[in-house]
């Protein structure tokens, strides 16, 4: 596996940042962000692409694919999967971005619309733009002849990827997937289009305590940037090869809210249909489920909705969960999130500790008390199976388990 | 060298990532530079931009060289 984030630039610095509960959001440095109502976010720090990618090769990538192709490669190595001699035709790349290269877009319509009228755009323009690009280069670097595309659906782009990793390989398509999802957005346009939107926390005196899902005084969210990566492989060709086993996913589970665009349904509906769908894919009982990393991104109304169904999924078994959300700390990487929250079950399975909900000060009297939320501090636990949930704009609904592995 | 030389061998070193030394008047852009189709076209739009010019695609085809580009901007802008 591999993670870029707002708390860790690799998968061991983001888990231990997970742990420690650190806030990775602070004012905005990639832009002058003074005249915008909020004026942070969760950025990547002390990150230069210089140090992965040679300067020419960099220059033809927006920030979303750059990110993309580090935590790739971590995920790459880290996997030795290359170092088996594997049959290249039978890797496959499914990426997840909700958006993609919004940087690259934002620059070239301002070249053509501030200059004189000359229709004169870049040719890297259209390839580093479009979403799908990062899986093409993550294919080029390695030669991964597999099945090769990018999914989008907004904030659960790369949990469609992963569970779109996961069908492809259950189905006999490919021996191994490289997925994960990477976002790039902490720039004028998408902190303006979020903004107008009324979605993102304005908590400009407090950026560190700005995401705070659960709590009563929550008011939005907190854009991050970053990427998560994961190389799903299929169990027998993982064994062969003596492979290092993280967890094994056993379910996913998707739905959609049809019901607004923006808004989640009030009653968690599409929320409660994709947990049931996991839940059966997986064929595990909702009480085999020890943690859920819920999609929890700290607006007033989809942490209520999520509750819900969770409620109404896990009856009384929703008071013996932990539930985390760890956007807390990392912010809200849209197309990024279900990757590296992902990620968070995953570690969470192998370390038998749920990250925390950070930011807790004041109980909501619209959530049930008796739910456990992993307030401010991490919980140890056994975590057999884990359940994350991302939910996208648009009404998109996913749900990934994992489980421990054991031969 | 002349001002449209300084200015041409800049933008490639910029744009290909390659050393000023290697950026002789008969390096081939693709054969030499490294370029490939994309940034032959990046290159003739730089140009383009920097000496207000416009160059047109059957002139650009014949663009392969630095000597090329700058005896071409010499004529032209």
């Amino acid at each position: 596996m591999g993670a870029l984030t707002p708390i860790g630039n690799t998968l061991n610095e983001y888990w231990e940042g997970l742990l420690a509960g650190k806030s990775g959001a602070a004012p905005i440095q990639q832009y002058d962000a003074s005249l915008f109502k909020t004026q942070f976010a969760c950025e990547l720090k002390n990150f230069n692409i210089e140090d992965f990618i040679d300067r020419k090769e960099a220059r033809k990538l927006d920030p979303f694919a750059q990110y993309a192709m580090v935590s790739a490669t971590e995920a790459v190595v880290d996997s030795a999967i290359m170092e088996s001699n594997p049959n290249l035709d039978r890797i496959g790349v499914i990426w997840g971005s909700g958006i993609g290269g919004l940087k690259t877009f934002q620059d070239e319509a301002q070249a053509f619309f501030g200059g004189d009228g000359t229709p004169r755009f870049n040719p890297f323009f259209i390839p580093k733009m479009i979403a799908d690009i990062a899986a093409g280069h993550i294919s080029i670097k390695y030669g991964f002849r597999g099945p090769n595309y990018v999914t989008v659906s907004a904030c659960a782009s790369s949990t469609n990827a992963i569970i779109d990793a996961f069908n492809t390989i259950r189905l006999g398509k490919a021996d191994a997937i490289v997925t994960g999802g990477s976002e790039a957005c902490v720039n004028e346009m998408g902190m303006g289009g979020f903004n107008a939107l009324k979605a993102l926390s304005t908590r400009n005196d407090s950026p560190e305590t700005a995401s705070r899902p659960f709590d009563l005084d929550r008011d939005g969210f907190v854009l991050g940037e970053g990427s998560g990566a994961l190389i799903l492989e299929e169990l027998e060709h993982a064994l062969a090869r003596g492979a290092k086993i993280y967890a094994e996913v056993i379910g996913g589970g998707m739905s959609g809210d049809a019901y607004h665009i923006t808004a989640p349904h009030p009653d968690g509906l599409g929320a409660k249909n994709t947990m049931l769908a996991a839940l059966d894919d997986a064929n595990v009982a909702p009480s085999e489920i020890d943690y859920i990393n819920v999609h929890g991104t700290s607006t007033p109304l989809g942490d209520i909705a999520e509750v819900k169904a969770i409620q109404q999924v896990f009856g009384d078994h929703a008071y013996d969960l932990n539930i985390s959300s760890t956007k807390s700390m990392t912010g809200h990487l849209l197309g990024a999130a279900g990757a590296i929250e992902a990620i968070a079950c995953i570690m969470a399975v192998q370390h038998d500790i749920v990250p925390p909900t950070i930011n807790h000060f004041t109980d909501d009297p619209e959530l049930d008390p008796k739910l456990n939320f992993t307030f401010n501090a991490p919980q140890k636990r056994t975590v057999n199976v884990a359940l994350s949930n991302t939910f996208g704009f648009g009404g998109h609904n996913t749900s990934v388990i994992v489980k421990k592995f054991s031969k | 060298m002349s001002d449209i030389k300084t200015r041409v061998v800049a933008i490639i070193v910029d744009k290909l990532g390659v050393e000023e030394s290697e950026v002789t008047a008969g390096a081939s852009f693709t054969n030499d530079l490294g370029a490939d189709s994309l940034d032959t076209v990046e290159l003739i739009m730089e140009f383009e931009k920097e000496f207000n010019i416009a160059i047109p695609d059957d002139q650009a085809e014949n663009i392969q060289t630095v000597g090329d580009a700058i005896s071409y901007i010499e004529k032209n802008a």
